[in-house]
């Protein structure tokens, strides 16, 4: 009986040196974690349109929050010119980094997986890619962009990863996931 | 009972007449170990002869004409493990014996699994058998929980079914995993529990927070999942379970094995595989829905009758993929999804786990002591060790493309120990105190901002119940547990999000690295739950029950609810905790009337449970960003009420027939807004008629018809501003989808293989006439219907 007792005990504190240990072995990372900047975050889309003898003008959002309760700045630099084409081109950054990274490096590498949808409306006539994948598909980092007459229009720029592609163009067509979106409102004078 | 008394004292009446002319008699009497009652009906053998007699009401028993001198008894009692004895006869003699009573530990497998204990005594409960576990062996412990009325279930998709008892998931459901409870981020809405079905003997429910011995903060309830009890005798024994499953194309395969010593000691090891491919819809492909799971367990150890030790090791690990139309972009994305009636991404069938994805591991190592006392009651004492190491894979591009989203590490170190004292016929008394330390770590690698912080926490708990018998058919019981929660977190708050939150007016003294955009903040909270409980059980007559039981909870926020905060990409939503919120606090109240006559029997179980500071999450609006604009859902508490009810029942009115039907009902309502809650299970009815012949090689058929009836109370749908349309839109994130009827049919045949092997084949036929549903309750509803049909072949070897 008395035998027993004693193995009882030493199972009783053989446990509790387990817990002991293992508890004071955890307790010693007492440093700050390491920050996280997100690094796919795309914080800024800039959109540089340009013709010959006329200003060039540039389109930005930025959103430098990423997911926080920010909503993006939109800027536009000024007034596009009336029945016009425009040499079309977009830059994405992501800002929270120092220097700033340049995400359009990595959609060009990806090409094949990734597609720029115009689509416009009012003043903004039309718009045409100027690239292509390695299929021969459209991207869209390079685009041109005609402008009609007079008056308010909108072009929404958005980048699709993942589309179906080839594609006739539209969103619904194109499918996939939606990397960035915007919709600029230009006045054509 | 009494003709086979009768027969005994014949065969001892005939002995009688060629004893010897010895005269002593022994006089003895037989009593229960535990507690020093009396045991009725134990036959002494007097061994080397047919000597035997069995005992009367008062557990005494009388053999005469013996000779003086040394004899052997051995004594056998039904529910007693058998006892041999050596007595001296000396005269007449007067012999105690003592018998190990109330098999807990050492219970023999039975397939029936009827010699399962409740683990309250008032508050509703109820138990999966081995044969229904045995059946669900291809699908998860969610699915097969469904079985039981008041038990739904919260999907993402088929591979992560997460169980809800009475409307309530997550972390106030409690899994008691084999004497350890899961730490396993229950608090996610896609973490299932890792648990294999496979290896479990028995799987009770009890609905709501009435078992304070496990946690006080169970306010949905504790599900308790424990190992297949077997006798201390020398014996090897196992089983190996092989399944194919059309939907999937693929199988599982689970093998066990258990080797008893005559001494006690036993060794047990258990290992499953299992391995699915794409699912499908009636009409579709469910592209990227395959898994694949490993598990394994090891346990040996001493299991006697007053004292044992076991000592176990248990790997679960899992890779599910996630429907690749679910991952999606932004709330453009979404309306979309909702409005088109097919998945965005259908592809040809494969056995790839691509992202969206999930690899889960998990660890549980434990040590466990006990010792009886007699006459006094049972110690226990445990040690568990735990670590979940979860990854979450999001489609991403670049360098980062293989890299996870979300990389947690959870390790759990708990210590329990408790008393129960049962020795005593008329009251009993359990006892006992846990502490917890837990860590959290995030890793950082992953390059997304953490949605759940580094932590440390702390608990503990303290508990005592109590059980009177006031009379043989009146029991009552209560009970107080106390615990004390400590969270000390590391979080990194945007610093736009720590001011919108206004946390810069009320913790800006936790606040300990300022790094220009993001804040590092240092979040300690405290927090002291009360919880009890106090009900009676009734025995109205030899065939019903009534039972009443008052129940209050207490649970402290999980890291989820206080520090969720960004972008959840693989739900396309922003979700944000709170870390104003405080306990959250139920009451409920439940009575069960239960009766079970010859031909048929039933069960009634309404409840009411309100709920003070309830907390829930819910879509409250979107937020814009360069990539679109996204729902936002927010944690947020709120007084609410819950009350619904259980009904079943079952006739087998004729031979070989046998019918049952279950009903369950539950409604949620947030009292302060005056609106329904979220995510409130449908109602819902089972009906089932079972074809029984034993003759048959034990055959079985059934054919069960499960009708969901459409949630008709639901929060309001949300008006988000579509920057792909220009213009705000209704976004039906919260209707629910129409009722829906499905059919399922089971068939099984048991074959005996030689002297002590069996073969069980059965075959399992769910959603029999192939209908496209969705269910409210299952995340990936907007995205696609829910499983089509599928046929499950299983063979069950016993040896």
């Amino acid at each position: 009986m008395r035998k027993k007792n004693i193995f009882n005990s030493t199972i009783l504190s053989t446990t509790f040196l387990i817990v002991f240990t293992s508890l004071t072995s955890c307790s010693d990372d007492d440093e700050n974690p390491e920050v996280v900047n997100e690094e796919e975050i795309i914080t800024t889309m800039n959109v540089t349109l340009s013709a010959s003898g006329v200003p060039t003008i540039t389109l930005q959002s930025q959103d430098l929050d990423g997911d926080g309760p920010n909503d993006p700045v939109v800027e536009v630099s000024g007034n596009l010119t009336a029945s016009t084409v425009y040499s079309g081109s977009i830059e994405l950054l992501n800002e929270t980094e120092t220097p700033a990274e340049d995400i359009t490096e990595e959609v060009a590498e990806e090409a094949d997986e990734h597609q720029f949808i115009f689509v416009t409306s009012g003043s903004v006539a039309s718009t045409a890619y100027n690239d292509e994948d390695a299929d021969g598909n459209p991207i869209g980092i390079a685009f041109t962009l005609t402008t009609g007459e007079a008056g308010t229009g909108t072009l929404q720029i958005t980048l699709r990863h993942e589309p179906k592609k080839p594609n006739d163009g539209t969103l619904a067509d194109a499918g996939g996931e939606t990397d960035v979106v915007q919709t600029f409102t230009v006045t054509v004078e | 009972m009494r003709t086979y008394a009768i027969a005994l004292f014949a065969i001892i009446a005939a002995c009688n007449i060629n004893a010897q002319d010895c005269n002593s008699i022994l006089l003895g009497e037989i009593i229960d170990f535990h507690d020093n009652t009396p045991l009725h009906n134990a036959t002494v053998l007097l061994t080397g002869t047919t000597k035997s007699v069995v005992t009367g009401l008062n557990g005494k028993f009388r053999i005469e004409n013996l000779c003086d001198g040394y004899i052997e008894l051995e004594v056998y009692h039904e529910e007693c493990k058998t006892k041999l004895i050596t007595v001296l006869i000396d005269g007449d003699t007067y012999q105690e014996i003592s018998l190990e009573h109330h098999l807990e530990e050492l219970e023999e497998v039975k397939i029936v699994g009827s010699s399962i204990q409740n683990k309250t005594n008032s508050a509703l409960e109820q138990t999966l058998k081995l044969e229904t576990i045995e059946q669900y062996s291809s699908q998860s412990i969610g699915d097969a929980l469904k079985e039981i009325n008041g038990v739904s279930s919260l999907n993402t998709g088929a591979n992560i079914v997460k169980p809800s008892i009475h409307g309530l998931n997550g972390s106030r459901v409690l899994v008691l995993n084999d004497g350890v409870r899961m730490q396993d981020m229950e608090w996610g809405e896609e973490h299932a529990p890792n648990i294999d079905i496979n290896g479990s003997g028995s799987i009770a429910v009890i609905k709501g927070a009435a078992a304070l011995q496990y946690g006080g903060d169970a306010i949905g309830g504790v599900i308790v999942i424990e190992q297949p009890k077997f006798k201390e005798q020398d014996t090897l024994f196992g089983k190996t379970v092989i399944n194919g499953v059309t939907n999937g194309r693929g199988g599982n395969i689970s093998s066990e094995l258990t080797k008893v010593f005559e001494n006690g000691f036993f060794i047990k090891g258990q290992g499953s595989l299992k391995r699915l491919g794409d699912r499908e819809a009636p009409n579709y492909i469910l592209s990227n829905t395959s898994s694949q799971e490993k598990a394994g367990k090891i346990n040996f150890g001493k299991l006697l009758f007053n004292w044992g030790f076991n000592v176990k090791y248990s790997y679960f690990e899992s890779d599910l993929a996630i429907l690749r139309a679910s991952h999606i972009g932004n709330v453009d994305d979404l309306i979309q999804s909702i409005n088109s009636q097919e998945p965005a991404i259908i592809e040809s069938f494969t056995y790839d786990i691509e992202s969206p994805r999930q690899e889960v591991a998990h660890h549980i190592g434990s040590l466990n002591f006990y010792k009886r006392f007699q006459g006094l009651g049972k110690l226990n004492v445990q040690y568990d060790f735990q670590k979940n190491r979860r990854f979450e894979y999001d489609i991403r591009v670049g360098d980062d493309a293989n890299k996870a989203s979300i990389d947690l590490d959870l390790t759990t170190h708990t210590f329990s120990s408790d008393f129960k004292w049962d020795s005593e016929y008329k009251y009993k008394l359990h006892t006992g105190v846990m502490g917890r330390y837990q860590d959290n770590f995030a890793n950082p690698d992953t390059g997304v901002r953490r949605l759940i912080p580094d932590y440390k926490k702390y608990d503990v708990g303290l508990f005592l119940i109590g059980e009177y018998r006031f009379s043989d058919n009146l029991t009552v019981d209560g009970g107080l547990r106390y615990d004390y929660n400590r969270i000390d977190a590391k979080k990194f708050y945007r610093t736009s999000r720590w001011e919108e939150r206004g946390y810069d007016e009320q913790f800006q003294d936790i606040v300990i690295d300022d790094l220009g955009t993001q804040l590092l903040t240092n979040p300690i909270f405290d927090y002291h739950n009360l919880s009890g409980t106090l009900g009676m059980e009734y025995q109205v007559d030899n065939s019903s029950t009534l039972r009443f039981n008052y129940a209050l909870g207490q649970r402290a926020p999980n890291p989820s609810e206080l520090f969720s905060d960004g972008l959840h990409h693989s739900a396309a939503r922003i979700e944000l905790g709170d870390l104003r919120i405080k306990s959250e606090t139920s009451h409920k109240f439940s009575v069960s009337k239960e009766a079970d006559y010859d031909l048929w029997a039933y069960s009634f179980e309404p409840y009411v449970n309100f709920l003070s500071d309830f907390i829930l999450l819910e879509p409250t609006g979107v937020e814009f960003t360069l990539r679109g604009a996204f729902p936002v859902w927010s944690y947020r508490q709120t007084t609410a009420r819950i009350v619904g009810f259980d009904a079943s029942i079952y006739s087998n009115f004729w031979k070989n027939w046998s019918t049952s039907h279950k009903f369950s009902l539950v409604k949620g309502k947030d009292l302060d807004f005056d609106k329904a809650l979220i995510n409130i299970p449908a109602a819902n009815f089972r009906n089932k008629v079972s074809f029984n012949r034993p003759k048959w090689s034990d055959f079985e058929i059934s054919l069960e018809s499960n009708y969901v009836f459409r949630q008709n109370e639901f929060p309001e749908d949300i008006i988000v501003f579509s920057p792909e349309q220009q213009q705000d839109v209704l976004l039906q994130i919260n209707t629910t989808p129409p009722a829906y009827h499905l059919l399922s049919a089971y068939s099984k045949m048991q074959f005996p293989i030689g002297q002590k092997n069996q073969l069980q084949v059965s075959l399992t036929v769910n959603n029999l006439l192939n209908t496209a549903y969705r269910d409210y309750l299952n995340r990936q509803r907007y995205f696609a219907d829910d499983l089509g049909r599928n046929f499950i072949v299983q063979f069950n070897f016993k040896y």
